[in-house]
């Protein structure tokens, strides 16, 4: 029964790192770029659900939806700002524009909130579900099946969607989608807007299963997802929930049956070995080198 | 024009100087005794300015009402209060200025760091140095240095020795952040006072610094293993995600925290405030206690500083009376005594003090050995357990 639970709480923990996970591998795809304030954009949906929530007393559903739109803006606000004038920059001068942005984020929230944790509402009212001697927290239920619709809704906006259709052409040739008649600028705009609204639920639900946020609660989270984004191969959607999944029970099976100390060197020690066998990642796709 | 500045500016300097000296006068031959001047430093402003005020208050109170009494042996106390914001070498610094002041015995410093430094010192002169409140191991490793508080680790030892005692759980589980020596410090203690008093402790889990946001792996052991007592030496930032994982998990089990666990109501908040009720922590003072030293002490505190004193304030407090109790055992009667260092520092492992973080006596190598007192949180306030 251990097992049972340990895996469940591994799979809830999982899917939180698979719906950040899912923005980081999004905007690489079509943006080419790793967004390392993504996983700070996370700790600003949760806190934007406190202020909602205590000073406003709005109720929980507005709340979030407050939470998902603030993140909406500040994500897309983030591109216009920081990362659209560098697009045609090197690589490694948007990587650290992006940890700058994530290291100003820390620092606004700390000015704004102080360095103290702060304990998150209660906005799951899920009871704990007893089966024999099987426990499940309702928190880590409605993580799953939440992460899961959300994931089922994304792959069908992508595959389906006109939008996603360019979201598809974006990322396999900018200019040629722009030569096809593509507003490039919009579609990338609504990838961060996409990538950040899932961080706010990320957020939510990280917010919920663990009680306390503070300003450098989504940097750990954050370079975890980061993790599970490339050990599915990044830029792959199914990739990005297969390798969040596998990131939380791997770490909760390795803490539970291994050592707790070492679980997070298992979790490396998984995607270096993974990435010797499979450069590429999981699910990645092997990129041919057009000469 | 300038002439006359100079001229008010040498006058007002004058008058100084007079006053500085009647002053400097006036505290000495006062009442035709002696004085002994106690020094000590802490953090006075900055991020643990608390510390150190509270500190500076508890002592200060105690010196007020010793001399109030008459002194010790007809010699009055004075405290000399110097700010090292917690910081090693102004901490040392302000030993120097004390030292030159005509210090006879010292507090050491507030803080553990600062306090290691100025034992270096302490050790040249060969001066009494009673800490109130650096907890540390290192700040009593010299034989002229001794301390008021509990020394870090034994904290697991007192631990283990209440829960025996009070019969507070059967089935003990433990956990502690391994990367933490002041966690890992008490946790081995814990459990070596426990196997010699055959408590039985049926799980232990560990965390560390870069693992302490998920508990449920660990909470999830604990709870198969049927625990009823949870042992937390840790700080309330990480028992307050411990104990809100461990209620969403539908934990029934009794916590057990040491001085660490200070801070739990506040960190928990309103939102949580029903998850903090029944958690025992174990405390060197207990301000709501109805001891009547206790309560005399926190009246008297309150009348003079219009706040409840902490366990700072409580230690500072008894740190003055025990150097009361070495004078009066050793015989002072006077300061310039030149074996006064010898006699003070051999009296400390001869003399008893009942003071309020409980009854002391000291052992050569400068710790305290006192009951611990213990707390448990009831409607969301410490009460005596």
């Amino acid at each position: 029964m251990d097992f049972l639970s340990n895996l469940i709480s591994g799979l809830s923990l999982g899917s939180i790192y698979a719906l950040i996970a899912l923005g980081y591998t999004m905007v690489y795809g079509i943006a080419k770029m790793l967004n390392f304030a993504h996983g700070d954009i996370i700790m600003v949906g949760a806190f934007a659900v406190i202020v909602c929530i205590n000073t406003c007393g709005l109720p929980v559903w507005l709340a979030a939806v407050v939470s998902i739109l603030c993140c909406i803006v500040l994500g897309v606000l983030i591109e216009r700002i920081a990362y659209k004038p560098l697009r045609r920059s090197a690589p490694l001068t948007v990587l650290i524009t992006a940890i700058g942005v994530s290291y100003l984020l820390q620092s606004v929230a700390q000015l704004v909130f102080g360095s103290e944790m702060h304990s998150f509402p209660k906005v799951i009212s899920m009871p704990t579900i007893q089966i024999g001697e099987l426990t499940i927290k309702g928190n880590a239920l409605v993580t799953l099946v939440v992460s899961a619709v959300i994931m089922v809704v994304l792959t069908l906006f992508i595959g389906k969607t006109r939008m996603g259709k360019a979201m598809r052409a974006v990322s396999e040739d900018k200019d040629a989608a722009e030569l096809m008649g593509i507003n490039v600028n919009k579609t990338i705009s609504v990838t961060f807007a996409i990538g950040s609204a899932l961080a706010a639920v990320a957020g939510i639900f990280y917010g919920s299963t663990y009680g306390f946020i503070g300003p450098y609660t989504g940097s750990m989270p954050g370079i975890k997802a980061f993790v599970a984004a490339v050990f599915g191969g990044i830029g792959s959607i199914p990739g990005a929930m297969l390798g969040g999944l596998a990131l939380g029970i791997i770490e909760n099976l390795s803490k539970a049956y291994i050592s707790t100390e070492l679980s997070d060197a298992i979790v490396f020690g998984v995607l270096i070995i993974v990435l010797l066998f499979k450069p590429t990642g999981l699910l990645g796709k092997k990129i041919k080198e057009k000469v | 024009m300038m002439k006359t500045m100079r001229k008010t500016l040498g006058i007002v300097l004058a008058a100084v100087l007079c006053i500085a000296c009647f002053a400097g006068c006036k505290k000495s031959e006062g009442s035709g005794g002696q004085t002994l001047i106690i020094g000590g430093s802490g953090p006075l402003t900055g991020d643990n300015a608390s510390y150190g005020i509270s500190v500076k208050q508890g002592a200060q109170l105690a010196v007020d009402e010793i001399n109030e009494a008459g002194g010790v042996n007809g010699i009055k106390l004075q405290l000399e209060f110097e700010d090292d914001g917690a910081d090693p070498s102004s901490a040392v610094s302000a030993y120097a200025t004390l030292y030159d002041e005509g210090m006879k015995v010292s507090l050491g410093a507030v803080t553990s760091a600062a306090c290691v430094a100025v034992t270096e010192e302490v050790k040249k002169d060969g001066m009494l140095m009673l800490t109130p409140s650096a907890s540390q191991k290192e700040c009593t490793q010299y034989d002229n240095c001794f301390r008021v508080c509990f020394m870090d680790p034994d904290q697991g030892t007192y631990a283990a020795q209440f829960i025996a005692d009070n019969n507070v759980g059967s089935k003990i589980a433990v956990l502690y952040d391994k990367s933490n020596d002041y966690s890992s410090g008490i946790r081995d203690n814990f459990i070596a006072k426990a196997q010699e008093l055959n408590l039985n402790i049926v799980s232990e889990q560990a965390f560390t610094d870069q693992s302490k946001t998920d508990f449920s792996v660990q909470l999830q052991a604990i709870k198969s293993s049927g625990a009823d007592l949870l042992f937390m030496p840790f700080y309330y930032q990480e028992a307050a995600l411990v104990i809100t994982q461990a209620a969403s998990a539908g934990m029934d089990i009794t916590y057990f925290g040491v001085d660490g666990m200070d801070g739990i109501i506040g960190q928990m908040g309103e939102a949580n405030a029903e998850l903090t009720e029944g958690i025992i922590l174990l405390t060197p003072f207990v301000a709501a206690s109805s001891d009547e030293n206790i309560v005399a002490f926190v009246e008297a505190y309150e009348k003079e500083y219009s706040a409840t004193p902490d366990q700072f304030a409580a230690d500072a407090y008894d740190a003055i009376y025990t150097i009361k109790a070495a004078m009066e055992q050793a015989g002072i009667e006077d300061v310039e005594d030149a074996e006064l260092n010898e006699k003070l520092v051999a009296a400390m492992t001869e003399i008893e003090v009942d003071g309020v973080t409980g009854k002391m006596t000291w052992s050569a190598d400068g710790e305290p050995t006192k009951t611990a007192q213990a707390v448990v949180i009831k409607d969301g306030v410490y009460v005596e357990y």
